[in-house]
């Protein structure tokens, strides 16, 4: 359950943004959240509609954005079938995942500027 | 401009971030890391399921390592100091760090403990994770390496079930492994969901009771330290708000994501020839200079 700890800082970040720029409201957010991230979507949504009440987020949709995990070769760059043993089978070399796939991202805040 | 009473119409302007939710404590992380890195300690943030014999294998590693290296510990745990006692009474320092409902410690609660802990008298750190196989995997705290203490008595399809936690561990340690007679699981088969989940999954089976594998664990310890670089303590490169070199006395004020302020004083020597990684708001308080951490 730390998806409650995660929105703690996201909307810490977004109020930080929003006073920088000087905004008066936060429309929407974006955060891509990858497979191997560690965060469950549904829980970070909830955790999230449940935080943002009474902050400078309360009207501000969340939209997540879900980025699967794809490994790949470091060498070859050829991708490894899901599920499979995270090596590549002609070069030897271990594979690493594709960007996104293992972060938790705030992508977007879209504000309303005087 | 609003062309009746010139009040000027509110824009929509998308902001592109794109920074990571956790880029906070990655910052408290890296500062953890300086501390660790001017005492030449190697730190290590032990993981893993409730019961995996995280404890246990700190008590065997204090009996094989006496006498060589100086071992040091902060355990974090829901309610009780338990542990933090327990690797007391096996001669490892100690301290509790109880996180109430807090499901993994993250750099900052680990970094609040490092201040006074007599980091330079060790040669290895632990930072005995709040048993459990999700959350404490995406917290980094600064350590070198992440150890995942897999107990054999959990079921062979953990490796597949927890992909997050074992992708992040550096290594794997199956414990209990002294039970293997008594029990229907099969090695091979969790070996197999390791290389499905680890690019390159290192495994060392062992027991803190029967003594196995404390020898290669000791071995991989060693070769861990050898990449540590040697304590530069009295010229370190991390350091607060200052211009002279001379030891002083100072403060450090943080505020937490609870909205808690705190301040802590030590001592250090500095130097200051570098940039910090993280932001601070230098503020001069008299003779001891302080700092205030931005979360």
């Amino acid at each position: 359950m730390h998806e409650y700890s995660l929105i703690q800082s996201l909307v810490g970040r977004v109020e930080a943004e929003a006073s920088a720029r000087g905004a008066t409201a936060v429309h929407r957010l974006v955060v891509s959240v990858g497979e191997l991230a560690g965060v469950d979507p549904e829980l970070f949504q909830t955790a999230y509609d449940t935080f943002r009440a009474g902050t400078i987020c309360e009207a501000a949709p969340l939209e997540l954005r879900r980025v699967p995990a794809r490994w790949t070769c470091s060498g070859c760059a050829r991708e490894i079938p899901r599920g499979e043993v995270l090596h590549c089978p002609t070069c030897h070399l271990p594979a690493r995942v594709a960007p996104g796939g293992d972060e938790i991202l705030l992508e977007t805040i879209e504000m309303e500027v005087p | 401009m609003c062309a009746t009473c010139g009040c000027g119409d509110a824009k929509l302007v998308p902001v592109e971030v794109h920074e990571k939710i956790l880029a906070g404590n990655d910052r408290a992380a890296q500062h953890n890391r300086q501390h660790f890195a001017e005492q030449g300690v190697l730190a290590l943030n032990l993981m893993g399921s409730p019961g995996a014999g995280k404890t246990a294998l700190l008590e065997a590693t204090a009996r094989t390592v006496h006498g060589r290296w100086r071992l040091g510990a902060v355990s974090g745990d829901l309610a009780t100091d338990n542990d933090a006692r327990r690797l007391e009474a096996a001669g490892i320092p100690s301290r509790a760090i109880t996180t109430g409902q807090g499901c993994h410690l993250d750099a900052e609660l680990v970094h609040h403990s490092l201040h006074d802990f007599p980091l330079q008298e060790l040669d290895v750190f632990f930072i005995e994770n709040v048993g459990n196989l999700v959350c404490p995997a995406i917290y980094d705290l600064g350590q070198a390496a992440n150890v995942v203490a897999l107990s054999v008595t959990e079921g062979e399809d953990k490796p597949l079930k927890y992909p997050v936690m074992f992708k992040a561990a550096d290594l794997v340690l199956l414990t209990k492994c002294d039970l293997l007679p008594h029990l229907d699981v099969r090695v091979e088969v969790i070996l197999d969901g390791l290389r499905r989940v680890m690019p390159q999954p290192e495994v060392i089976r062992i027991s803190a009771r029967s003594g196995l594998g404390m020898a290669e664990w000791s071995g991989w310890l060693e070769k861990r330290k050898a990449k540590v670089p040697r304590r530069t303590a009295n010229s370190p490169t991390h350091s607060h708000a200052r211009e002279s070199n001379a030891p002083e006395h100072h403060a450090h004020e943080h505020s937490h994501g609870d909205g808690t302020v705190h301040s802590h004083a030590h001592e250090h020597e500095h130097a200051h020839e570098h940039e910090h990684p993280h932001e601070h708001a230098h503020h001069a308080s008299g003779t001891g200079r302080g700092h205030r951490h931005e979360p």
